[in-house]
């Protein structure tokens, strides 16, 4: 019980001072200042009246939702011994492992430099500057040479890297074994049974509406969809982050969609957000980095070729370009296994002191990249509102899906999950997929990486996210691909 | 049997062959190769039958129609798949003299109000006959775009933009003196129209909409509409600065698929699903259904403007395609209706649709005589007027009275039509089992 409560006020120590540093922070200050004028705060009763205050103004709800977004990614309560790298993963072999994929991938991005003579970073001159200021909102029509170019690396390769991955505490010898498993994965990570899953995944129960399915043509509205929709616009009014939350596990409303999502990762369009994505466009403006050209490639591979998303085209640029100079996603490397990687100024190779973030965000974009934006593109048309939106999907839920951890939504359990489901309830189908040498993983592995982005319609898709919202976790991911195996 | 009216001309039309078990051998002609073909061959029953043989079916081209159609004989099953004079609605300058005579008409039978609905075409005037009235507009409004095409001309062919009347100037000598030795050639006739300068843009891009509409009959006039439809895009940006650029402007296939971008893969093109999920997460359901609503508007008042002078022939029906255009207020501009919509499929996605499409086609032309006539959706069709606005309500509930009318159009939404079909034909089969 002591302990309990001893976490808790840890938790909210270390909330408050996450928030403090906070721009809401200023905010709920100068309206305590300004309240102070009104009749209804007297003195003896400060404390109670301000706080009333709050409440009646809808300051309070802001507060709830900064909170809440803040213990979305809180840490699961820790030995307080624990070094901060356990926080990233606290798996030994696991880390070891993301290290080792890291160094490859970024020796793969400097022999690319070298091959190509293109420094990491240069600085614009001034010509070129204006002209990309000019072509701001069509970057598309650019059509740069890219041949020489080609992504660092592919989900494929990703995935060898996760098929040896081994527990050194268990006996890996050369003969299969009891332990073996008969999928991809070899390491022995919890992950949830279809009981679990079903107590987790309540409300996607059949007896329980969802839009996507209650709300086809032979089913009346007055069934299920009119009080979906009424409830939404209630819960919208309300401006409350957790209710949303709760809410979008049945499904969004297609045209309450946009606010919903806003509000569930706790994202406004202050002016000072304005400011700060124009400030990213004339970083993009100033200098050229060599990963904008790896972007450049992944939006003419992938996005641009897709039949829905090649409209957009110019947006993902925007987006992804202002993604790749901004340090505050630096921020999510405390609690993601994978750590930036770093680059040294030119001839001081291994001074801590020269070392720079490279690129910027500590992002290195990979082949598919983009499409983690472009359905984004369809509920958001402003540059800067659609850059926060995917700036925090990718800080909650995307890194994920590319980076080795123990974590629960964490690429390798999501696969070992996906295998032990599929091996579970059908195992006729596994088995017969192995012994035609087609490992299901194999082929399921890239919807999951990109979140089934370009796999699945659109419409069903934004359905999916909903999930991943509403549950904060990526599980469904793993749940639907033996659905659709 | 078909006679013929003079002797070389064909007959047409044998009695159908009919068994037992009511299957009927229905012998087609078509001259176009690609999916229409594909759905002919493939309809249980249909033979199709070489050039000269007798054929109860012809999905023709507009030029035999012409050359052909006063010299045959049809029996009365017979179908043909074009009106003797669909240019009324179809080139360009004939639609706007229909569509202005009936505005007149509507203003003075019915109210201004009314007629107001029929302002989705923009001005337009047709040249070189209605030259000094167009120069009159244009002095009225100056330094705005208009946009020159060729009445019978089709793919984007022959059009051009222009702000000054020095550019058509050019236009018109270089017409003029095209063939000195022959006056009697036609110059060939054009209509000036307003530009709509701006068009609503998605990803910066200018699109347009082809929606398909089936005209079984203009006397009364019943006409059905198809669920599904698609969106062209430009390829290029939209800016008005550089108007001489086709690629930016035109949105027709056949001209971006000459575009230096163009990629076959991406196909330019979104089911109008997408596009309208894509309206509906941005503006909100009820700024949808209005803009749904005005475009069954366009095609009401559309084909009633021509009712009264297309020649209504039972064995004829029409597949229209409509292009539609959106301007940033939402509002539906007719741009154009096709006789002759192309069939030819530009990517899988467009094949399922067009493919699905001319299979409801005849299942509602209906050579099997499978129908009942009160059907009011068959397949992706959803009957849009029979002789009267379709409500969407069954027969029996009250609707007008209380003012919830609702029309039976479902462009953009859900197409099940395989259930549908399913549910359709089965319930005929069991009828007919009944009965027989």
């Amino acid at each position: 019980m002591l302990q309990e409560e001893e976490d808790l006020s840890l938790t909210i120590a270390q909330i408050v001072q996450k928030l403090k540093g906070s721009r809401l922070y200023a905010q709920l200050e100068r309206q305590a200042w300004v309240s102070l004028q009104k009749p209804e705060i007297k003195l003896e009763t400060l404390k109670e009246d301000i706080k009333e205050f709050f409440r009646i103004t809808g300051w309070e709800k802001k507060l709830h939702n900064a909170v809440y977004s803040e213990l979305t990614v809180f840490p699961l309560p820790r030995h307080p011994a624990a070094p901060p790298e356990h926080l990233k993963e606290p798996l030994v072999y696991m880390r070891k492992a993301q290290g080792s994929w890291e160094k490859r991938i970024l020796k793969s991005l400097n022999s690319m430099c070298t091959e190509l003579s293109i420094p990491l970073a240069r600085k614009r001159p001034v010509v070129e500057q204006k002209e990309l200021l000019n072509k701001w909102n069509e970057m598309g029509t650019d059509e740069p040479d890219l041949s020489l170019f080609r992504p660092v690396y592919a989900p494929k390769d990703f995935l060898e890297v996760l098929i040896n991955l081994r527990n050194p505490n268990y006996e890996n010898g050369e003969h299969l074994n009891f332990k073996t498993h008969l999928g991809l994965i070899q390491v022995p990570l919890k992950v949830k049974y279809i009981s679990e899953l079903k107590e987790f995944f309540v409300e996607l129960s059949l007896n329980t509406g969802q839009l996507g399915i209650d709300d086809a043509t032979q089913v009346p509205p007055e069934l299920f969809e009119n009080e979906h929709v009424r409830l939404g616009q209630k819960v919208l009014a309300e401006q409350d982050s957790a209710a949303a939350q709760q809410y979008i596990r049945q499904g969004s409303p297609t045209a309450l969609r946009a606010e919903l999502w806003a509000l569930i990762l706790n994202v406004s369009n202050q002016p000072e957000d304005l400011l700060y994505y124009e400030q990213l466009k004339s970083n993009v403006i100033q200098h050229d980095l060599l990963v904008d050209s790896l972007i450049y490639k992944d939006v003419k591979l992938t996005a641009s070729n897709d039949d829905y998303y090649f409209v957009f085209e110019d947006y993902l640029y925007q987006v992804l370009l202002c993604f790749s100079r901004d340090t505050a996603v630096l921020g999510h490397f405390a609690y993601n296994s994978a750590s930036p990687p770093k680059s040294y100024i030119r001839g001081k190779l291994g001074m801590e002191d020269y070392a720079v973030f490279y690129p910027p965000n500590g992002v290195i974009p990979f082949h598919g990249f983009s499409m983690y934006v472009a359905p984004l593109c369809f509920l958001y048309h402003e540059p800067s509102k659609l850059y926060q939106i995917f700036r925090e999907m990718y800080v909650r839920f995307f890194f994920r899906l590319h980076s080795i951890s123990s974590h629960h939504s964490g690429i390798v359990s999501l696969c070992l999950l996906f295998e032990t489901l599929l091996q579970t309830h059908l195992p006729q189908l596994f088995y017969h997929l192995r012994e035609i040498g087609a490992q299901p993983l194999r082929i399921s592995f890239k919807w999951m990486v990109r979140a089934f982005s370009g796999y699945l319609a659109t419409d069903q898709l934004l359905l999916l996210w909903d999930r991943i919202l509403g549950y904060n976790s990526l599980e469904i991911l793993a749940v639907l691909r033996p659905r659709v195996a | 049997m078909s006679k013929p009216k003079n002797q070389c001309s064909k007959t047409h039309g044998a009695p159908k062959v009919k068994e037992r078990d009511q299957k009927v051998c229905i012998r087609f002609k078509c001259t176009v190769l690609n999916t229409l073909m594909d759905v002919l061959r493939h309809r249980p029953g249909w033979v199709e039958v070489k050039d000269e043989g007798e054929w109860d079916f012809y999905w023709c081209d507009v030029s035999w129609l012409r050359e052909n159609f006063d010299h045959t004989y049809m029996d009365e099953h017979v179908r043909i798949s074009h009106f003797r004079n669909h240019y009324e609605l179809t080139r360009k300058n004939y639609m706007v003299k229909n569509l202005k005579r009936f505005r007149k008409q509507l203003e003075r039978e019915v109210g201004k109000l009314e007629a107001a609905k029929c302002d989705f075409f923009p001005k337009t005037f047709e040249l070189p006959s209605d030259y000094h009235l167009f120069v009159e507009e244009f002095r009225k409004t100056p330094g705005i775009t208009w946009i020159m095409k060729p009445v019978a001309r089709s793919q984007g062919k022959g059009i051009f933009l222009f702000r000054k009347l020095k550019d058509i100037m050019d236009w018109r000598k270089d017409v003029g003196r095209s063939d000195d030795q022959k006056d009697d050639i036609p110059v060939e006739n054009y209509v000036a129209q307003r530009y709509i300068e701006n068009p609503y843009l998605i990803g910066g891009r200018k699109f347009d909409l082809r929606v398909y509409v089936l005209v079984m009959s203009y006397i009364p006039l019943r006409a059905w509409l198809y669920r599904d439809g698609f969106v062209r895009f430009s390829n290029t940006r939209f800016t008005l600065s550089s108007i001489d650029d086709h690629y930016v402007h035109l949105t027709n296939v056949a001209v971006q698929k000459t575009s230096p971008d163009y990629d076959p893969e991406k196909g330019c093109k979104w089911m109008i699903q997408r596009f309208r999920q894509y309206l509906t997460s941005k503006h909100g359901p009820e700024m949808v259904e209005t803009l749904f609503r005005d475009m069954d508007n366009i095609f009401i008042k559309s084909l009633q403007s021509v009712q009264k002078v297309i020649i209504s022939d039972k064995h004829c029906f029409e597949l229209y395609g409509y292009d539609i255009l959106i301007d940033q207020d939402l509002k539906p501009w007719l741009l154009e209706v096709n006789a002759s919509p192309s069939l030819a499929a530009s990517s899988q996605e467009d094949y399922q649709l067009k493919t699905c499409l001319l299979e409801d086609t005849l299942h509602i032309v209906d050579m099997e005589a499978r129908l009942t006539g009160k059907e009011k959706r068959v397949g992706g069709f959803d009957l849009m007027w029979n002789d009267g606005p379709v409500s969407r309500e069954e027969e029996g509930i009250d609707t007008a009275g209380t003012g919830n009318f609702v029309a039976n159009t479902h462009l953009g939404c859900n197409n099940d039509r395989k259930k549908q079909l399913r549910q359709l034909f089965c319930s005929f089969h069991s009828q007919k089992k009944v009965t027989s």
